[in-house]
């Protein structure tokens, strides 16, 4: 990982493009995009060294608001599309981000994939229980009850765990983290961009347009600290327990890191052994490898 | 033809018909015989019936002709389908302790072996076919050495199987000689050094000598082929492989790996092909180069999963929203299928978009003989514009930039000073989107002619169409993608037999070359396209793009491929005035009515 050796330090405005963000006034991406520009510069990653995918959704327009390479796929997609990317240059740090409604409803079956497929990158989804860019239907993650544009009645579907959903498909490093509270997250982000494996992070980010229940002080009420209370991060049926807790009292911070994570996809396949794939000056096979294929078929 | 010889060998899914066609095939291979083979199979893995043909002869042949000559029946009911379909001078060879002969048609000799007594009592079920082969060998006239190496080549690593089939063929072979008589055109042999290949190891082989690093499947018959041999070859070539939980997936991730600037390629086919299509769009508008391989088979929707068809070049053409930017090509032949991976990666490289590249399952699970000088030979890699290392002008660089050509030279993430963020929104040569904040009608109409123009360079990139055939016939067949081995043969018949005629095969459905196409086409007198689907796509595609209106079409749609006699007749037909004729293959023998007869067991299926 490109990030092994300890690197200086950068400020975090090397991550701010010329182009402002286009969310709206008080939403939560805000703080998720400052965050993630705060993570990279203490980790001192240069900027052509991150690629940052998404999918679609008013969160997955990030990279455009960070100086970086980057994708700005399609809907559901961030995660194949990350994938390709790390297993054509591995050498490069993968960040996928996106929605709660592009992760786990239309993306939901890649999310699954890709944690079990263990791909070196670092999942960012900024969970608001709504579906904002289409202003405001019901998601995956709404509340049962909840009354959305498309759920006037309130939403007769029951609500996803992702944190549950992530720990049983084998996510090796699974965290949430709250917009509202900067310094925790940033931590989240420096871990999960050096864990090596599928790291991902649910971050509470309103919608402070659409989704009028659970807003800033809705969770500021709510949230705690899993490392206040004293959680084993290590114990994998501990996180468990703790990702049911969902009401009065709703943890965030770090649920299971692997404390002996197997070797990532990427870090595994013998393809990628050496530099990355896409750095080969040279392509096409060489003589001597043709001639021993064709002699396959003799 | 005086040299050559169709052998047909008739089994259920499990009889191991598939391993004796294979074995036939290299022995003939090895004394320098070409040989193409197509297997007429159900969607099972055990039971039920396939039928394998194979071609024998002293030249290439490109297709599986008309009629078996020579036959192995592995079980009563290949005896009972097949016998009748054998032409006079022929042979049929089967187990005499097990099957019952039957009726056999005039000038056809039945040759049953004792079996037992050759092989001996104990020995295993799939000896009658070694037995067989033998004697199929003794009486063609192959040589026995040929066989007898490619058992040694099998099974290299166990010298006591190798003994137990040399023995069981030579008994068989011995048997046959002494007792039936040969063929009266025994092949004899060639200088010629052949490989047996399929469409599916030569789109995969090709795909690796072009540099393919980064491939991406889910498993759908008839393109499995290419994700079985990536498996296997991948990682000793450092070719990263991945089998991806859907369509869907495989596509947004063999695009991820383009863009970051490794030749990238995926395979599916009509089904898989469906869920890859909104991310074609993708490729489009970011301009990412990708091939993605479409094995076409019999549609719609599930359909015939082990059967031919060119049902798919409406959905290739229409695999996006909006106007998106791609080349859709399909190779002619097997050996096609490899050299034409050459010129689709560099396609799509050069021009920064997606390669649609339809095969069916006729060229992808057909076997055929090519000569390993033909395979071995470097391809040509053109990267086109790319910028792999910081070349001081990352200031003025923009990944979209506005060039006369359309192409904007292709920062690869990575390098220093060049950053860009490509989006599937709508962007400005600076990859900003302009499709929330910033709207400007001005810069999308600029930036959608930036695309577009690059059509104009592959036009002119593209190899010109050649007329097969003589020139100044006033008739004219016109195909695309694997009818040409078929209908170039019976294009050469029916000159033969007086009829003046010549064949244009037409190979890039997009762009299309609309000048050249037509310059051929103008003033015929007859213009006829062979095709394999019902409703006449490539037509209707031929008369959008050129305003000419074919006088006559022959389509076949009932999942067999076709046989130079249908494109012979169907020609004549359409000579004598008619339209359109629908022909078909209406051997008693090919099919099966259920409820299933005895000895039709459907375990499981392959699809
Ligand atoms: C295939 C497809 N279906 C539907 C849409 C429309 N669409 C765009 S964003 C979106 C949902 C966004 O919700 P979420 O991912 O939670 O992101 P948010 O806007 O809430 O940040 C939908 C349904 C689309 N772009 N593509
Ligand atoms: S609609 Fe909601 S999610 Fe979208 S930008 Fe506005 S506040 Fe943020
Ligand atoms: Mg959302």
């Amino acid at each position: 990982m490109a990030t092994a050796v300890a690197a200086t330090p950068r400020d975090a405005k090397l991550y701010k493009p010329e182009v402002p963000p286009d969310w709206c006034p008080g939403c939560g991406d805000y703080g998720v995009l400052t965050v993630l520009q705060r993570a990279c510069g203490e980790l001192g990653i240069p900027n052509e060294q991150l690629m940052v995918i998404s999918g679609i959704g008013c969160s997955s327009n990030l990279p455009g608001f960070f100086k970086s390479y980057g994708m700005h796929s399609l809907h559901g997609r961030s995660l194949p599309v990350a994938t390709g990317a790390k297993m054509a240059n591995h050498e490069m740090t993968v960040i996928a981000c996106g929605g709660d409604g592009d992760g786990y409803g239309i993306g939901q079956g890649h999310f699954i994939h890709a944690m079990r497929r263990n791909v070196n990158l670092t999942y960012i989804v900024m969970d608001n229980e709504i579906y904002g860019l289409t202003t405001g239907q019901t998601s995956p993650t709404s509340e049962t009850g909840m009354k959305t544009k498309s759920t006037p009645h309130g939403n007769p579907e029951g609500q996803l765990n992702p944190i549950a959903l992530a720990l049983a498909a084998g996510c090796g490093f699974v965290a949430r983290g709250f917009s509202g509270d900067i310094n925790h997250l940033k931590s989240l982000y420096t871990q999960a961009i050096q864990y090596p494996g599928f790291a991902l992070i649910d971050v509470f980010s309103p919608c402070v347009t659409f989704n009028k229940q659970n807003t800033f002080g809705w969770f500021k009420e709510r949230v705690y600290k899993l490392e206040d209370k004293g959680h084993d991060a290590a114990n994998w049926n501990a996180a468990m327990d703790r990702s049911k807790e969902w009401g009065a009292q709703i943890p965030i911070g770090l649920f299971y890191k692997n404390p002996n994570p197997k070797p990532s996809i990427d870090a595994a396949d013998p393809a990628l052994q050496g530099q990355g794939l896409a750095k080969a000056k040279k392509l096409g096979l060489a003589a001597e490898q043709r001639k021993k294929l064709i002699e396959e078929y003799v | 033809m005086e040299n050559e010889i169709m052998v047909g060998i008739g089994g259920a899914a499990g009889d191991g018909g598939a391993s004796t066609a294979d074995n036939l095939a290299l022995t003939s291979a090895r004394q320098g015989l070409h040989v193409y083979v197509y297997t007429s199979y159900q969607s099972l893995i055990r039971g039920g019936h396939s039928w394998i043909r194979l071609r024998l002869s002293t030249q290439m042949v490109n297709n599986v002709s008309d009629q078996v000559s020579a036959m192995i029946a592995l079980n009563q009911d290949s005896m009972d389908r097949h016998l009748q379909e054998l032409a006079p001078g022929g042979l049929c060879i089967y187990n005499g302790d097990k099957v019952k002969p039957g009726k056999a048609p005039e000038g056809v000799q039945l040759c049953p072996l004792p079996v037992f007594e050759l092989a001996g009592k104990d020995a295993l079920p799939i000896m009658q076919n070694t037995v067989g082969l033998g004697a199929l060998t003794g009486l063609l006239g192959l040589e026995f050495a040929s066989l007898s190496s490619v058992f040694e080549h099998t099974f290299k690593k166990k010298p006591q199987v190798v003994k137990a089939n040399v023995d069981a063929a030579k008994a068989g072979y011995d048997f046959a000689v002494k007792t039936y008589k040969k063929i009266s055109n025994p092949l004899g042999r060639t200088g010629a050094k052949l490989a047996m290949v399929h469409g599916n190891n030569m789109i995969a082989l090709g795909a690796a000598n072009a540099g393919c690093k980064v491939y991406c499947a889910y498993p759908m018959s008839p393109a499995s082929g290419v994700l079985h041999w990536m498996g296997a070859h991948g990682p000793s070539l450092g070719i990263c492989v991945r089998q991806v939980e859907d369509e869907i997936g495989v596509a947004n991730m063999t695009i991820g790996a383009a863009q970051m600037g490794v030749r990238a390629m995926c395979a599916t086919s009509g089904g898989g092909f469906a869920l890859m299509t909104e991310a074609i769009g993708m490729a489009s508008i970011m301009e990412i180069p990708v091939v993605m391989i479409n094995v076409m088979r019999g549609g719609p929707s599930t359909g015939l999963p082990t059967k031919q068809e060119q049902g798919d070049l409406n959905q290739a053409i229409g695999a996006s929203q909006g106007d998106f930017q791609r080349i859709i090509m399909a190779p002619a032949s097997i050996a096609d299928c490899y050299t034409s991976m050459e010129e689709a990666f560099n396609l799509a490289e050069k021009f920064q978009m997606p390669v649609l590249y339809l095969s069916d399952l006729l060229m992808s699970e057909g076997h055929m003989t090519l000569e390993t000088s033909f395979l071995d030979r470097e391809f040509k890699i053109d990267r086109g514009e790319m910028v792999f290392e910081d070349d001081g002008k990352g200031q003025s660089y923009y990944r979209y930039k506005d060039t006369p050509s359309g192409v904007s030279p292709r920062a690869i993430p990575g390098v220093p000073n060049h950053l860009y963020v490509s989006a599937t929104d709508e962007h400005d040569e600076d990859g900003v989107t302009i499709s929330d904040v910033y709207t400007d009608p001005v810069v999308r109409k600029r930036v959608v002619d930036k695309r577009e123009r690059k059509m104009q360079g592959v036009l002119a990139a593209l190899p010109k169409p050649k007329l097969e055939g003589p020139a100044d016939a006033d008739t004219t067949i016109v195909t695309y993608g694997s009818t040409w081995g078929v209908v170039s043969e019976a294009v050469e018949r029916l000159n033969k037999e007086g009829i003046k005629c010549n064949h244009l095969s037409v190979k890039f459905l997009v762009p299309f070359q609309e000048k050249e196409v037509t310059e051929i086409l103008k003033g015929k007198k007859n213009i006829i396209v062979v095709e394999m689907n019902k409703s006449g796509q490539f037509a209707r595609h031929l008369r959008a793009e050129t305003g000419i209106a074919a006088t006559g079409h022959v389509r076949k749609y009932d999942g067999e491929p076709f046989e130079p006699k249908h494109v012979v007749n169907g020609i004549q037909e359409c000579l004598k005035g008619q339209k359109l004729v629908e022909t078909g293959s209406v051997e008693p023998g090919w099919r099966t009515p259920h409820p299933p007869g005895p000895g039709v067991l459907s375990t499981s299926s392959t699809h």
